[in-house]
């Protein structure tokens, strides 16, 4: 112990961390993570196979813990960018409260950890989407595709249109149409959201140097893109019913919700250039979260109603 | 004997410390409830299945 803390010390890099338990946690992007778990809790509950209670738990708990594992990942990443941008210049890293290389080694050890326990305990396949999942956030999305291309955030959606399908592959060990139209819908739900957001926070991102739509194609392309995204997802939300996966109450409100995101991708696209408020933007953002958590609910709902019923045999 | 060159907490690093530390522990002990309760749902029907 001696011989480490001379060797360490000697270096003249040495310094006591102050971080506190609550700056790892704030690392895992726990905002992110409860919509990751959510909608990986839907994947797992509506799959056609029940799985013990514990370990469906454990299965939801690797997810999480794979998903925050990305999560700090991509904070010790970008934590350059992180510091000049107002959003998250407070985040762990960027103010120094954790240093980058504890956030990589963390990060590291809860991605080995969380595909370990999800292979050993639930199942292989589940656990290579998993760590699938992680490589593609912090590889793909965050070292590659973030700082290089505005179609950043539409290929890097797919890493978090997963969670869905890893529960999905926990419960059954396989991937099926089902959970294929659970990922896609949150894949074409991805540009339409972040560039919501990018619209009224294009100057944040263009003080970092991140390519988003708005400052490379300008904001009429975006707000073009927005309602063609809008176009693309209200459908797919739909496809559930169409193909016969749920009953027309799901039919039903996904299409309700559907007509709604595309009438507030509408009002962006009919946004004046002059609009500062951008309050359009800023409602279709909000829209978005609520869309995505109600057609999951929605078809949580419906698959379990119609599994009730089939057991007590109405 | 060589004399070691001891480095004194402030209280906010022990603060701070103190949280880690309870949080690693919370979290191994987690680990090996899940573990330990996994190998039991896993194993014990087989198991009761050869005994009986």
């Amino acid at each position: 112990m001696a011989l480490v803390e001379k060797n360490t010390m000697d270096e003249g890099g040495f310094r006591m961390s102050e971080a506190t338990a609550g700056d790892y946690i704030a690392l895992l992007k726990p905002r992110v993570m409860s919509l990751v778990v959510f909608t990986a809790f839907v994947g797992l509950a509506a799959a056609p196979v029940s799985l013990n209670p514990f370990i469906a738990v454990v299965a939801i708990l690797s997810i999480a813990i794979g998903a925050g594992a990305s999560g700090a990942l991509n904070m010790w990443y970008d934590a350059d960018i992180d510091a000049v941008m107002t959003r998250t210049a407070n985040r762990p890293v960027p103010s120094g409260r954790v240093q980058p290389g504890e956030a990589l080694v963390f990060g590291l050890i809860l991605s080995v950890l969380s595909v370990m326990t999800l292979g050993v305990i639930v199942n292989w396949l589940s656990a290579a989407l998993l760590a699938f999942t992680i490589f593609f956030y912090a590889v793909i999305y965050t070292m590659w595709l973030k700082r290089s291309t505005p179609q950043n955030i539409v290929i890097g959606g797919a890493a978090g249109a997963f969670p869905p399908m890893v529960g999905w592959a926990a419960a059954t060990g396989s991937i099926s149409l089902e959970s294929v139209i659970l990922f896609l819908i949150i894949f074409l739900w991805t540009p339409p959201h972040f560039w919501a957001l990018a619209l009224f926070k294009s100057g944040d991102y263009e003080r970092a140097g991140i390519p988003m739509m708005p400052n490379v194609a300008g904001e009429a392309s975006t707000r073009r893109q927005i309602f063609a995204y809008a176009l693309l997802v209200a459908p797919v939300g739909v496809l559930p019913w169409v193909l016969g996966f749920t009953t027309v109450f799901y039919g039903a409100v996904s299409i309700a919700l559907g007509v709604g995101f595309v009438w507030y991708a509408w009002k962006v696209l009919r946004m004046p250039d002059s609009d500062r408020a951008m309050k359009p933007a800023k409602a279709l953002f909000g829209y978005s979260l609520l869309y995505l958590f109600a057609i999951f609910a929605v078809y949580l709902a419906d698959s379990v109603a119609e599994r009730l019923l089939a057991v007590s045999g109405v | 004997m060589q004399n070691l060159e001891m480095v004194t907490l402030t209280e906010s690093q022990k603060k701070a410390r103190r949280s880690r530390s309870i949080a690693i522990g919370l979290g191994l002990a987690l680990l090996v409830v899940i573990f330990y309760v996994a190998t039991i749902i896993k194993f014990a029907p087989s198991v009761f299945h050869i005994a009986g």
